[in-house]
């Protein structure tokens, strides 16, 4: 089980108050992560990472057992206390625009 | 008795102002969508509950918004607007060519028989259709493709499709402008465009007579007459009685042409409203008067709006998509401003009041006339 923690426009749009939990087949990468998040939560699709790219949008980064992940490949493994639910996996709106 | 529904995108959000008949007393609902960008909101004339929202953010891209039941409740629809085929490039501000790129949705133009039916108007410029009430997106593919797409660049606003024009007495006929490449027209329901520029000048061209590279700001056409198109250009107001087919200047007696907004009165085809603003780098009215300028002959001969209005130290713009008349009678004419402000003339410009002067920087007002 992967908890995610959504940024609050994204939970707004989503219309979830707080975390996430999601159950990934397969390995836990950022991949996987977000196409098992988009699946639940279609209105988040193109907001993370564009849809026809898959390219993580600029101003949405990654973190999780306090690191930068975002120029982590997709397809690379998430840290283990984040794929075991330990830690959550977080997406954070950067501290940009006006 | 009749109402009204007034449809308001600012840069952190969308309000939907309403009133009956007499204009007089507005309730404001919103922000919907608070902080986000709502660059365009508009109903089906098909069915007037039914409304879309485009909503954009720096950060999280673009959506698309809509509502069955006249802005109370939302739900995201289809937000993927891919380019059909080859993606090609048009001109980048240094002449290189550059790859189209997908940024967000200007306009938003609602079919007029049906309510599933929807144009996108995008930045980098190009036209999207649905016709599954938003889920999926297509684009016209002819438009980018025309002969003269490669050649097309970004105005200061970036390269926007902003205004599309649906000929009410011909289907198959589509007006759309895109700054700063120029003005086209499809009569084949957007497999194959014309660019509708002959008689524009812009100084800052090379030739200022050239087939494109005008930055039109807005076109406004009245429903009974397709054929006759007011344009207000970067610099310079203009007029087409050809459908475009050559355009003659009418800005006249305007103290300056440059603007953003222009559209036409509900009942009188040759009466048209403009907000000059001072120029193309001081974004505000001139001598800090805030005034709509009226021309009941179609144009050239223009009388100034001003009971009501800001007559000193007014420093705000009008953008390009924030103005709408009503087709009450007599008409209802309403524009919003950078500052915050939304105004409404319940007698065809001649007095005008705020409904509301502090909401965020306004970037589009549409209005619905209710039965």
């Amino acid at each position: 089980m992967i908890r995610v923690i959504l940024p609050a426009h994204l939970r707004a749009l989503a219309k979830v108050p707080g975390e996430v939990q999601l159950d990934i087949e397969g390995p836990a990468t950022q991949g996987s992560v977000l196409s098992a998040l988009e699946a639940r939560y279609p209105m988040l699709r193109g907001t993370i990472r564009d849809q026809v790219t898959q390219q993580r949008r600029p101003f949405v980064r990654f973190f999780g057992c306090g690191q930068d992940l975002s120029h982590e490949s997709p397809d690379a493994p998430l840290p283990d206390a984040v794929a075991s639910g330990a830690e959550p996996f977080l997406l954070v709106g950067a501290i940009a625009g006006g | 008795m009749s109402s009204v529904r007034v449809l308001v995108g600012t840069r952190k959000g969308a309000f939907v102002l309403t009133s009956d008949g007499k204009r007089q007393r507005w309730d404001v609902a919103g922000p919907h969508f608070g902080g986000w960008e709502i660059y365009h909101m508009k109903g089906s004339p098909a069915d007037p509950d039914r409304l879309y929202a485009s909503q954009s953010s720096g950060w999280f891209g673009q959506l698309i918004q809509r509502s069955n039941d006249a802005g109370k409740t939302w739900e995201a629809v289809g937000n993927k607007f891919a380019y059909e085929g080859e993606i090609g490039t048009h001109q980048w501000f240094d002449g290189a060519p550059h790859p189209w790129e997908f940024k967000r949705v200007w306009h938003l133009e609602p079919s007029l028989t049906d309510p599933d039916t929807v144009y996108a108007g995008v930045e980098d410029a190009a036209l999207f259709r649905s016709s599954d009430g938003g889920q999926t997106w297509h684009e016209l593919r002819g438009l980018r493709g025309h002969d003269t797409g490669a050649g097309w660049h970004p105005g200061a606003g970036g390269m926007c499709l902003h205004t599309i024009l649906l000929d009410p007495s011909n289907p198959a006929r589509i007006f759309t402008a895109v700054s700063a490449a120029g003005a086209f027209r499809t009569d084949d329901a957007g497999l194959s465009w014309r660019t509708i520029t002959r008689g524009l000048k812009s100084e800052f061209l090379p030739d200022p007579a050239a087939e494109i590279g005008h930055c039109i700001h807005h076109i406004a056409m009245h429903p009974s007459r397709p054929n006759v198109l007011f344009m207000q250009k970067h610099w310079d107001v203009m007029r087409s009685d050809d459908a475009g087919d050559s355009w003659r200047e009418v800005s006249g007696n305007l103290p300056t042409d440059f603007g953003f907004v222009i559209d036409v009165h509900a009942h009188q085809p040759e009466t048209i409203y403009v907000v000059p603003i001072k120029s193309d780098s001081e974004h505000y009215p001139p001598e800090g008067k805030l005034r709509v300028f009226r021309s009941r002959t179609g144009g050239n001969e223009w009388e100034a709006l001003t009971n009501g209005l800001p007559q000193s130290d007014c420093y705000v713009n009008v953008l390009r998509d924030a103005m709408a008349i009503d087709s009450l009678d007599e008409c209802g004419v309403y524009f919003g401003t950078t500052g915050g402000q939304v105004y409404a003339s319940a007698d065809a410009g001649d007095t005008w009041a705020p409904i509301v002067r502090d909401l965020p920087a306004v970037l589009s007002v549409e209005v619905q006339t209710l039965p």
